[in-house]
């Protein structure tokens, strides 16, 4: 029975997309994670890789369509032993001009639906890519020219500043610009930063010869984000010792129960721990915008992953209502797929907190950079065996030095204290994380 | 003693001028316009307007001599030269008075006099040669237009030859006439008197008719012309006029032979100069060029304070760009954010000869010129349901896209109504639409627009109706 290949939602809330290209022809022998296409949202391009083998046996929808809906059929897939007389008679469940299909996508009974996902290599371009959802006004002005030739560009509309009447990106503003060009920001701004550094500068002249490594698209946007988070939010830290040998002690208990499969790491506390502490103190569960703080009724932590190249924050949605045991499998599993550069946007973009822990380099402590429009991320060191003085004496504990970095346009210092005091208690009495 | 210091003078009431006073006046300056004949310039006065309102006249009269193709009879048909004139004049007449209210509504002064630069920042007012201001202001508009090219040896006499403004005022419609020049002045006057019955031969220097617009444009036009009688000598000049009684003797040289011919009247319109004398440019360091006003892409002359907008500024000699450079100017002057130069590109041309013509943005072979690889799409008027419903199955829409990024770079329409379809592209065009939209766009339906959709789908081989 001949595989349809549907056209993938790449984020939640997408319902149509353009097929920009076909990387496969009809007869082509696909593997999975071969690239069959690129499709085009207005902000996005992005590969889509094949995860099931087969031969392509009719392309549908073909490249250069625009507005394909999703889940509708743009492919047909035959598998080992069909040819193409399998093709006949067979009807597409749902057409290339098919009505807007619901922009979730298929569920795993429907194989097909899942027979491939993006690959973050073009990696998806606007908003917040290293995680968390744009911070203000999601849509992009642009004229459809201006667009077209960003596309082709492979310029990110995102990074480019509108001259157009309202600051609409308009062909002018596209036309001379590269790709990874940052944004220009306003004139009295620009002048007071120093200009940005590039290639040409003298002064690599007098620096040792390098090897020159091209800026990914996750590296640019690492670079952007960052350094306007860097810039714009002003952040302040807070600094606390926690002793972890309750923790250490409960931890074993659990993961040497018999026969059980999962092995519970400190981190997995340490994020279930945030998680009750911000619904304990919802006020650092918060984002800060230009019109109003919001403050999200669930806790979605995302957790800082190093993969090849940059980093990824994949998110533990609702860690709060998790219980460990799910909460360390999910964290798991979305590393690994972080890894092998296998999640959806949905699943990077978003979280309302990052917890960022550099212990396994045996770090003591650091500062991290608030990844926008989260409210706040905790920096987690090494837990190490320290001096501490108890009841006047000298005693021996296993610490953890937790920083957390915070927004002050929207928490203040004695809200992010009660936080950190609360995470604090919570881990060093790891039982009343159970309640 | 009235107030003579201004936040802006402008000097000039044409539509590049007044315009430029309305603009200043609503960014709350206190401003100034100096004009010595005519608000609303030659475009409201002598040009534009009462040209169209003559051409609607013979529109008029050459429906009425096709009337038996509508199932219509008419009988005793004629025309009254001095009534399609007087109606001319009053047109013209109810829009200078409504400029003068518009400025008046907008608390313009205006002085009634020729403006001329007297040092920085001062301006002298004269009326018949005797100073009635001496006005300042830090910001001065020239926007003083231009007037006809006079060929030596063919000067307007008012009798024989005619320039534009004897035109506008015939006392007769010539039997035989002779139009030097076609651009769309010399155009829309054959057209309008070879309407009216004179035999009319038109003269072009180079080797095609209406040279501005596209070449397959000027094609269509000559065959169209050609069938109704008129004759075009391209590649032609004249060389000598030799006036008679109640006739001119023209030695015209065609494909480098030389003959005489005998008409009753000429019309010369042989391209314009721009009105840069007397305006005390003397001494400035305002650069003049071939009779135009140089200046940058914000109207600013080499002088500080002095700027030049309109028809003085150079081409393409259009009221449009005309107005748009005034509020350009003004905005600029006024520190308006966001501002961007004007994109010739992006201007539209109309001339009302039967069939119009209208366009906006690069030919064919300009985009040639500038090394774009260009996706053309047609259509002809024959394939509209509309256009053969009035009649008017006659005409072209031409339109180009660029291969590589699918912009809409050039249009280009010969035949009924078009002068009032091209702004549907200059929407597209400023909106950077591609393809793409002007495709999903939805043209109602039966419209000459249509034409619009159908061109846009044949540059990429779409065309449904034909």
């Amino acid at each position: 029975m001949p595989i349809e290949i549907l056209m993938p939602a790449l984020s939640p809330t997408m319902t149509e997309g353009n097929l920009a290209a076909w990387n496969v022809s009809e007869g082509d022998n696909v593997s999975s994670g071969d690239v069959i296409c690129e499709i085009e949202t207005d902000k996005a391009t992005m590969e889509v890789e094949a995860v099931d083998e087969g031969v392509i046996g009719k392309i549908l929808v073909p490249a250069g369509t625009e507005a394909v809906a999703v889940n509708a059929a743009i492919a047909v897939l035959l598998e080992e032993g069909e040819d193409a007389s399998a093709l006949d008679g067979f009807t597409p469940s749902a057409g290339g001009g098919a009505a807007k299909a619901p922009a979730a996508p298929a569920t795993a009974t429907s194989a097909p639906a899942t027979a491939m996902t993006p690959a973050p290599a073009p990696a998806p371009v606007s908003g917040a890519p290293v995680s968390g959802a744009p911070v203000s006004g999601a849509r992009v002005f642009a004229s459809p020219l201006a667009r077209r030739i960003a596309a082709d560009k492979g310029l990110d509309l995102a990074v480019v500043s509108g001259s157009g009447p309202h600051g609409r990106i308009v062909k002018r503003d596209v036309e001379n610009a590269q790709p990874g060009a940052r944004k220009a920001v306003g004139p009295s701004v620009a002048t007071a930063l120093a200009a940005p550094i590039t290639l040409d500068d003298p002064v690599f002249a007098n620096m040792p010869d390098f090897e020159v490594v091209p800026n990914s698209n996750i590296r640019k946007i690492i670079a952007k984000r960052l350094t306007e988070s860097a810039r714009d939010v002003p952040h302040f830290n807070l600094t606390v010792d926690v002793e972890i040998d309750k923790l250490l002690q409960v931890r074993k208990d659990i993961n040497e129960r018999e026969g059980v499969s999962y092995k519970i790491s400190v981190n997995d506390f340490i994020v279930k721990a945030v998680a009750a502490a911000l619904v304990a103190v919802p006020d650092c569960n918060v984002a800060y915008t230009d019109n109003a703080i919001l403050r999200f009724n669930k806790v979605d932590v995302a957790i800082a992953v190093a993969i090849e190249g940059g980093l990824i924050t994949p998110i533990v949605k609702d860690a709060a209502n998790k219980g460990l045991v799910a909460l360390s499998n999910e964290v798991k599993e979305l590393a690994g797929r972080a890894r092998d550069g296998k999640l959806m946007p949905e699943e990077f973009q978003g979280g309302t907190f990052t917890v960022s822990n550099l212990g396994m380099f045996g770090v003591k402590g650091f500062n991290s950079i608030i990844n926008p429009p989260q409210g706040g991320i905790l920096s987690v060191g090494a837990g190490e065996p320290r001096a501490v003085v108890k009841n006047g004496e000298l005693a021996i504990a296993t610490v953890v030095t937790l920083t957390l970095a915070v927004d002050h346009r929207c928490i203040d210092g004695a809200t992010g204290a009660a936080f950190i005091k609360e995470l604090k208690s919570l881990i060093e009495a790891p039982i009343t994380m159970m309640i | 003693m009235a107030d003579t210091n201004f936040d802006l003078i402008v000097v000039g009431g044409g539509p590049g001028g007044y315009v430029a006073a309305i603009r200043a006046a609503q960014l709350k300056m206190k401003v100034a316009l100096v004009e010595a004949n005519h608000l609303g310039g030659i475009c409201l006065n002598w040009g534009c307007i009462p040209t169209k309102a003559l051409l609607r006249s013979s529109e008029i009269y050459h429906n009425m001599q096709h009337a038996k193709n509508y199932g219509l009879t008419v009988e005793g048909l004629g025309f009254d030269l001095d009534a399609i004139v007087k109606r001319s004049r009053k047109v013209s007449r109810q829009l200078n008075g409504g400029v003068g209210h518009l400025l008046k509504k907008n608390k313009v002064t205006v002085f009634d006099g020729y403006g001329k630069l007297n040092g920085a920042g001062k301006l002298h007012v004269e009326k018949d040669g005797k100073g009635i201001a001496d006005l300042t202001s830090k910001h001065i508009i020239l926007a003083t237009g231009a007037r006809a090219r006079e060929l030596p040896g063919m000067e307007p006499d008012g009798k024989l030859i005619w320039y534009y403004k004897d035109a506008l005022v015939p006392d007769l419609v010539p039997e035989r006439l002779l139009v030097i020049g076609s651009g769309a002045i010399g155009i829309e006057f054959a057209s309008f008197f070879h309407t009216l019955g004179s035999k009319t031969t038109v003269v072009e220097m180079v080797d095609r008719i209406v040279p501005a617009e596209d070449a397959e444009i000027s094609d269509f036009l000559l065959k169209s012309l050609t069938k109704d009688g008129m004759e075009i000598l391209t590649s032609a000049g004249v060389k000598a006029l030799k006036k008679g009684k109640g006739t001119v003797t023209a030695t015209l040289e065609v494909g480098g032979k030389t003959e005489e011919r005998v008409f009753d009247r000429v019309i010369v319109a042989a391209g314009i100069v721009g009105n840069v004398e007397n305006l005390g440019l003397e001494g400035t360091k305002v650069k003049v060029d071939r009779t135009h006003i140089v200046t940058n892409e914000w109207l600013e002359t080499g002088e500080p304070g002095v700027y030049a907008i309109g028809d003085v500024a150079g081409a393409p000699w259009l009221a449009h760009k005309a107005s748009h450079e005034g509020v350009l100017c003004v905005e600029k002057i006024a520190g308006t954010k966001g501002l961007h130069p004007i994109n010739p590109d992006r201007i539209p041309g109309c001339t009302y000869c039967r069939p119009q013509i209208a366009s906006v943005g690069l030919t064919e072979a300009q985009a040639k010129d500038r090394g774009l690889k260009v996706k053309v799409g047609r259509f002809p008027f024959q394939g509209n349901g509309k256009a053969i419903a009035l009649g008017e199955a006659e005409g072209l829409i031409k339109v180009l896209f660029d291969d590589k990024t699918g912009e809409l770079i050039g249009a280009h329409m010969i035949g009924a109504e078009v002068t009032e379809l091209i702004q549907g592209y200059g929407i597209a065009m400023e909106l950077e639409t591609t393809e793409a939209e002007l495709m999903h766009t939805v043209f109602a339906h039966p419209t000459l627009s249509e034409m619009m959709h159908e061109s846009v789908l044949d540059a990429f081989g779409r065309a449904v109706h034909f």
